[in-house]
Formats: C-alpha cells, sequence, structure tokens
C-alpha cells in the first residue's frame, strides 16, 4: 500500500474515532458511538500491516502477541465489576503509558524503520518527538499504577507528602527538559534512558501526594496525559490516525479534569499540589460529640418514604463500597408501587471517576431517565419530602454555603437540607473525606440510620 | 519555500484539539465513565507504532532488542484494545430508559 493511500485510512479511522465520541452525546447513540470507534481501530490495524508488507514469521508473531493480548483485556472486560472501574481505568491508563514508552525506545534503537534517519544522525524534529512521547508516557505509566494502587486500597489513599516535594518535582521537570536539548545535541543513548527513568519516577512523584478523594482529577488527568503520550508517539511516526487521537484523548480528559475541580470549586493546581484532605481533625473532633442527633431504624425510615409524595435519592461513594445499588433499586421499586415519586441527584464528584455513581445505577437497572445531574435537580429539593443520603457526604454540607472558613466552601453542594426531611445513611458520624464535619448531622429535620448502606437499605425494603 | 511536512501534521493536532474540546463538551455527564474507557480504548491506536516496529527490518531481526520492545507494545495496546472496548460495550448496553 502506498504511503499516501494508507494516510488517507489513518485520516478515516481518525474520524471514525471522532464519532466514537460524538455518540457518547446520548445513551441512545452511544453504542453506535463504540462500534464507529472499533472500525478506526480496526482499519488503522489492518492498513499498517498492508503498508509494512513484511509478510515473513513476524506476522505470525505479531497476530499471536495480538491475540494473547486481546484474550486478557476481553477476559478483564467481562469479569471486572462495575464498582471497580475506577482501578480499571486508571491501570488501562498505565498500559497507554508504558506502550508509547516502549514504541519510543524501539524508534530510538532503531529509526531507519521508522525513517527517522540512522543511529546516531536521528532527525532532529524526530527526537524531540520522542523524547516527549517517551517521558509524557512513563509519567502516565507510574503515575497510573500509583493512583491504581491508590484506588484498589493497596496503598493508603491518605496524601504522602515531605518537605521540599515540590522543589524536587520542578527540579526533576528541569531536568528532563535540559536532558532533551543535551539528547538534541548528542544523540546518546544514555540520555535518552536517563530521561525515561526519571519521568518514571516524576510520576510517582506527582500522584502520591493526593488524596483519595481527589481521585475523580487525577484519573481525568491521567487520561489527558496518555492522550498528549499517543500524540507525541502520532508526530514521531508521522501517523495521522495517532495525532489526531492524541488530541481528542487529551482534550477529553482535560475537560473532564476542568469539571472535576469545578464540582469541588478547587484549582487544577491546587489539587495537583496535594495534601489535600489530611488537615488536622483534632480540633474538629472535641466539639461535635456535645451536639445532638436524631437516629432512627429502618421502620422510622420506612414509614417516612412510605407516606412521603416525592423522594430524592443521594448517592455517593459509599453505596459503590458497600455494593448497595441493587438494594436501592429494590427499595424504590416498593417505593414507586406505594406511588411514591423518586429520582436520583448525581453531584459532579460522586464517586471516584467522572460518572462513577450512573454506571452503577444504570447496572442496577435504574432508567437513566430519573437520574439528575446537581443543576437540574437542585430547585427540587425544596418541593421533596424525603432525601434519601446514601453513602454521600461531603456533596451535601451546607457548611459550603455558610461557612466562609470551611474548606469546601464554595463548592457546589446538593441542597439536601431543604427537603422536608433527611434520611442519612452511615455508619458513624465520623467525617468525610475533606475531614469536615457535615452540619447536617445535626439538623431537626435529619435522621441520622447508622448501619451499612446495603444492610439499611435492605431492611427498609423489608419493612416496606 | 516549501512548507514543512510537520507544518501539516502540527495543524491537523491543533485542528483535532478543537473538535475534541467541543465534541466532549457535548458529551452528557451520566456518560463521563464510558468516555475514559472508549478514549482510553481509541488512544491504544499507539498499537501502529508497534506493529511498525516489531516488523521492522528483514524476517531474521525479529528478536532484536528492539523489536522486541515492539511485540511488548503489542500485547499492551492488545489488552487495551479489547478491553477498553469492550467494557465501554458492556457499560453502555446498562443504560435503559423507563419503560413506558
Amino acid at each position: 500500500m502506498t504511503p499516501n493511500l494508507s494516510a488517507l485510512f489513518y485520516l478515516i479511522s481518525g474520524i471514525l474515532f471522532i464519532l466514537a465520541l460524538r455518540g457518547l452525546s446520548s445513551p441512545e447513540t452511544s453504542r453506535q458511538g463504540n462500534y464507529f470507534g472499533i472500525a478506526g481501530m480496526a482499519i488503522a490495524i489492518i492498513v499498517t500491516f498492508l503498508s509494512v508488507g513484511n509478510y515473513g514469521m513476524g506476522l505470525v508473531y505479531v497476530l499471536v502477541f495480538l491475540i494473547i493480548g486481546g484474550s486478557i483485556g476481553a477476559f478483564i472486560a467481562f469479569r471486572i465489576p462495575m464498582t471497580a472501574m475506577p482501578e480499571l481505568v486508571a491501570g488501562f491508563h498505565s498500559l497507554v503509558g508504558l506502550a508509547a514508552v516502549f514504541v519510543a525506545i524501539s524508534a530510538f534503537l532503531k529509526p531507519e524503520a521508522f525513517n527517522l534517519g540512522t543511529i546516531g544522525n536521528i532527525k532532529l524534529a524526530s527526537l524531540i518527538e520522542m523524547s516527549l512521547g517517551a517521558a509524557i508516557g512513563a509519567i502516565t505509566f507510574s503515575g497510573s499504577i500509583i493512583a491504581f494502587l491508590k484506588l484498589r486500597g493497596i496503598m493508603s489513599g491518605s496524601p504522602i507528602t515531605f518537605k521540599g516535594q515540590h522543589l524536587i518535582n520542578l527540579l526533576l521537570g528541569i531536568a528532563i527538559f535540559f536532558l532533551i536539548y543535551y539528547l538534541c545535541i548528542s544523540q546518546s543513548s544514555n540520555i535518552f534512558w536517563s530521561i525515561v527513568l526519571i519521568s518514571f519516577f516524576v510520576g510517582v512523584l506527582l500522584i502520591i501526594p493526593i488524596g483519595g478523594a481527589d481521585m475523580p482529577v487525577v484519573i481525568s488527568m491521567l487520561n489527558s496525559y496518555s492522550g498528549w503520550a499517543a500524540a507525541g508517539i502520532g508526530f514521531t511516526l508521522e501517523n495521522t490516525a495517532l495525532i489526531i487521537t492524541g488530541a481528542l484523548v487529551g482534550s477529553s480528559g482535560a475537560i473532564l479534569s476542568y469539571i472535576m475541580c469545578k464540582g469541588m470549586n478547587r484549582s487544577f493546581f491546587n489539587v495537583i499540589l496535594g495534601g489535600w484532605g489530611a488537615t488536622d481533625q483534632g480540633s474538629s473532633s472535641q466539639s461535635k460529640e456535645q451536639k445532638p442527633v436524631k437516629s432512627g431504624n429502618a421502620d422510622d425510615a420506612a414509614f417516612l418514604m412510605k407516606n412521603a409524595s416525592s423522594v430524592i435519592i443521594v448517592p455517593g461513594y459509599g453505596m459503590a463500597v458497600a455494593q448497595a445499588q441493587h438494594a436501592l433499586r429494590e427499595m424504590v421499586d416498593s417505593l414507586k408501587k406505594n406511588g411514591v415519586k423518586v429520582s436520583y441527584a448525581i453531584h459532579p464528584v460522586a464517586g471516584r471517576m467522572p460518572g462513577h455513581m450512573n454506571v452503577l445505577l444504570a447496572e442496577a437497572n435504574v432508567p437513566y431517565d430519573e437520574v439528575f445531574e446537581l443543576e437540574e435537580i437542585n430547585n427540587d429539593f425544596a418541593n421533596c419530602d424525603v432525601a434519601y443520603v446514601i453513602g454521600a457526604n461531603d456533596v451535601t454540607n451546607p457548611v459550603a454555603k455558610s461557612d466562609p472558613q470551611s474548606p469546601i466552601y464554595g463548592m457546589p453542594v446538593l441542597d439536601v437540607e431543604k427537603s422536608k426531611s433527611v434520611l442519612f445513611v452511615k455508619r458513624s458520624l465520623s467525617p468525610g473525606y475533606a475531614g469536615i464535619d457535615n452540619d447536617l448531622f445535626y439538623r431537626d429535620n435529619t435522621l441520622m440510620l447508622f448501619a451499612d448502606a446495603k444492610k439499611m437499605t435492605e431492611e427498609i425494603v423489608k419493612s416496606l | 519555500m516549501e512548507i514543512d511536512p510537520f507544518i501539516f501534521r502540527l495543524s491537523i493536532f491543533i485542528l483535532s484539539i478543537f473538535v475534541g474540546y467541543y465534541v466532549v463538551w457535548s458529551v452528557t455527564p451520566s456518560l463521563h465513565t464510558p468516555l475514559m474507557s472508549v478514549t482510553n480504548a481509541i488512544s491504544s491506536v499507539i498499537i501502529v507504532g508497534a506493529i511498525i516496529a516489531a516488523l521492522a527490518g528483514s524476517s531474521t531481526e525479529i528478536f532484536e532488542i528492539s523489536n522486541i520492545f515492539g511485540f511488548f507494545a503489542i500485547i499492551l495496546a492488545a489488552i487495551n484494545i479489547f478491553g477498553g472496548f469492550l467494557v465501554t460495550q458492556r457499560m453502555l448496553q446498562m443504560y435503559k430508559k423507563k419503560k413506558k
């Protein structure tokens, strides 16, 4: 296949990828969009085979490796529980990052295969592109591994900070740019390896100071990085499909990070610099014991909701941890039989990744037109009889609206306290990730249900 | 003076960032998780580079170090392609409308 013809085909697969993302504008068109994506990928792979034109034993090996990887991927995709989506996505990001590093390494070792010149005499632009691709890929890889370990609970979710952390990151960042400069002058392979090594290190350092609740931002950010790494390699290989995809993924991740930061009313840099959520809890824990709290049991909750005319459910990360989404849907079903109008309210940063709650509810067969975003539903709390908060905490805290001293002041929150009564399912009065007390616990219209989210919901179903 | 092909690629890149910007803003928030898994799958089109790397040179060269890196990259990208698209498909299948 001539290079011109294959370039045109790569353009087609790039366009199919754009259509794949376009499909996600509504759930109806999304499945079709996914097929566009698959078609784009198939075209890119087939065209590459045809244009390489090396049909010896190598091709057999490539197919074998493709099938090995594909089977592993398919196995994971079918087995993974929906609650584990955040760590799955983090894990997948790390693979893209590492693949980018590997491709860059092999382009550096055998530049003639990619038309980049010869060893020791690689084109200047290609050197810059491949070292950038390798550096971003390496950061994506090690950063995603840390994110994965934190989300999986293998590593503690609390931020790891030490003195001079930001200075070290800054110096290492500058070092990478200097090394790229020297690489261009000397073409030395030692410098290339140093760039890759330092970048792995930077990835780890970048993610360890970021706390568990900020994971939605981290995952989106790493998503964006994996895109920029792909684009860097795309420039090296002069491949349009890779350049288009890299740009799409890069901007997609950046937009998601922005949306997540806005959902927490924090600047991107504030999140990245990390250390949040490690605030001392000593001062706040003293005063909170004295305040009276009303607590109830499943029967009280069932009685309240059965006699309500409208109920809004506010799910959060705790629902995912307790795997309570199926029990929750059963509860809603019996409420609906009693003629109660039920809807769901989702905060942008509920869960550990963008859209996490929506997927879990969809898994439990909740129709997506009963699920609403913050802006769509926030005014409805004033007219609703019962708000059922399950596994959410900071995103319902009215302090964000009233107390300028609070670390979450200004964060958009769900106006749960405006409903006639609030049922708050929680295991204890402990503060949420932000490390601050929730004012909602002590309100007159709040009834605390101290239990595991799933158990409590199941008990309510029984007494309905 | 002739225009460097790099400039054309840069133009494609920058225009694609704009396309991405507008397309992603139109994605409904309830599909943000599938958006992440599908972007993850499509960024594995890096497999194109991996295949070129693995097949570089004559067939006696396929066990050279640079080719081996290519083969490893093929496995990694393939996990992502199949895993990414399939898990996206699995998720999207679950989104249902209210039965009337």
